[in-house]
């Protein structure tokens, strides 16, 4: 079912990347001031973009899953918010890398964006240890669809009080991208944010191509061995799919003792 | 028979009020605190503790300025986390979920009344941590910088409240939850925290109270409202079991 998307999406990410890295070490000229080192520009602020702006789609995923009642959008904020995890450490790295090399510091307080980040990486650091200890699968996707849409609508908010509450240190690369950056520069950053986008996209689908699949294979296997055969559910930070197109419910783990009394 | 059936009918107009539900509920934890004074002495006796922490941990006898503003607030956010963890306990171990449930009223009013519970409890207990923090801690006189602090207070406990009330009912329910209200709610409050400090700082300033400032306070009240709003808007879907 996700076969061919999957191999349509992974073969224009691998495009993507290798035309970014190209463009970054061939085309780009050299930073005046900072020489070699500014090229991780073309790393560090595409994927710092891209975790926000995902963060605040887990957000708008979970609202749908509230709205709707629909698992498989509990299952998108989930996935969204997990690699927008891993994005954001990425980001958290190749900033202090960055800003080791440009200012001397691995940790700078008066970078707004990188101290920003690291607030919002520890709020949705959270999400997991929150999913992981509610044991009911419907109220577990219920309560971070509610922390996730909390999460979501923190993000731009923490971006506007930690930049007013910083010195302008940071370049400004975006403000100035009319006037400031060249041409060549700011191509090299365009094909790198779609291909750093194409790429949270790719991670997204194969996660859930691979969630789903698992699903779908164990509810094929209860079907044809009987209950027996399909060990029962550990707890799981992960939300339970519906085996696609087997209608089968999930199994719930450990049943529904938790309920209240 | 029919005089018993009579009284038990909700009085005319008894619902009639959107805020009615809210303060009964409200009137319950108030009562519940004052018959049985849990969170906020267990919350005074930690300001005052971490008050004379910070002197040895400082090593200062007076503050002032950014960092007394920061010593205060830090204190006040941690100890309103002792208070964010109580907050449903009583709702979780004696049925109150289910009567609320129950009842023929929004479920809203919970959210309603256990924010103002939270507010009340946060501006008692600033009442004597502020005088206490000036007493033990603060350089310059307090009284220039009062106006403002209150302010700055009210605005920084709405805050509290609505993040505080909704992280409690996320929590009540987990296998963790005394572990899962500070680590959610303390990088939620950030920015109530960077918007209340800035707003305090220059009114502890060792040079006499400066003026507020007030595209801080914007700040916080921004917090405010779209927190206040969005909690408001999610806090039914917490209850519906």
């Amino acid at each position: 079912m996700h076969g061919k998307r999957l191999r349509v999406l992974s073969l224009a990410t691998l495009a993507a990347l290798t035309a970014t890295f190209a463009l970054v070490f061939f085309y780009a000229p050299l930073d005046a001031d900072q020489g070699f080192i500014q090229k991780i520009f073309y790393v560090h602020v595409p994927v710092a973009i891209v975790t926000l702006i995902a963060y605040v789609v887990g957000g708008v995923f979970a609202a749908l899953h509230l709205r709707t009642r629909d698992r498989a959008w509990d299952l998108r904020s989930y996935v969204v918010i997990h690699i927008a995890i891993i994005f954001n450490i990425l980001g958290l790295v190749t900033g202090a890398i960055w800003a080791k090399a440009s200012w001397g510091h691995w940790w700078v307080w008066d970078e707004p964006t990188l101290v920003s980040f690291l607030i919002v990486f520890l709020l949705f650091a959270t999400y997991q240890p929150l999913r992981f200890s509610i044991e009911d699968p419907e109220r577990q996707s219920r309560y971070a669809s509610v922390f996730a849409i909390m999460a979501g609508a923190f993000v731009p908010l923490n971006f506007m009080a930690v930049r007013a509450a910083t010195a302008y240190v940071h370049p400004r690369v975006l403000a100035t991208s009319d006037g400031g950056m060249p041409s060549q520069m700011a191509l090299t950053f365009v094909v790198a944010i779609v291909a750093m986008t194409l790429l949270f996209a790719l991670m997204c689908t194969y996660e859930i191509t691979s969630k789903s699949t698992s699903w779908q294979l164990r509810a094929l296997r209860r079907r044809l061995l009987g209950d027996e055969a399909v060990a029962p559910l550990g707890r799981s930070a992960a939300p339970a799919v519906d085996g696609a197109g087997t209608g089968s419910a999930p199994a719930r783990p450990r049943g529904t003792a938790e309920a209240t009394s | 028979m029919k005089e018993n059936g009579t009284r038990l009918r909700w009085p005319r107009g008894h619902l009639r009020h959107p805020m009615r539900p809210s303060m009964a509920l409200l009137r319950k934890d108030l009562l519940l605190e004052r018959r049985a004074p849990e969170a906020v002495p267990a919350m005074l006796l930690f300001t005052v503790t971490t008050f004379v922490l910070f002197h040895f941990g400082l090593g200062r006898d007076e503050v002032a300025g950014r960092l007394a503003a920061g010593v205060l607030l830090v204190t006040l956010l941690f100890a309103a986390i002792l208070g964010i963890n109580r907050l449903f306990v009583s709702e979780q171990e004696e049925g109150g979920f289910d009567g609320v449930l129950l009842a023929p009223i929004d479920r809203t009013a919970l959210f309603v009344a256990k924010a103002c519970a939270l507010f009340l409890f946060l501006a008692l207990v600033e009442l004597v941590a502020v005088a206490a923090f000036s007493i033990l801690l603060l350089g310059p006189s307090p009284w220039p910088a009062l106006p403002g602090l209150i302010l700055v207070l009210a605005l920084l406990n709405v805050a509290l409240a609505v993040v505080g009330t909704l992280v409690s009912a996320l929590a009540i329910r987990t296998r963790a939850r005394d572990l899962i209200v500070p680590i959610v709610a303390l990088p939620m409050l950030v920015p109530a925290l960077i918007a209340a400090a800035r707003a305090s700082a220059p009114l502890l300033a060792a040079d006499g109270a400066g003026a507020l400032p007030t595209k801080w306070l914007a700040v916080l009240a921004l917090y405010d409202l779209v927190f206040g709003l969005l909690a408001y808007a999610v806090f039914d879907f917490l209850l519906e079991d």
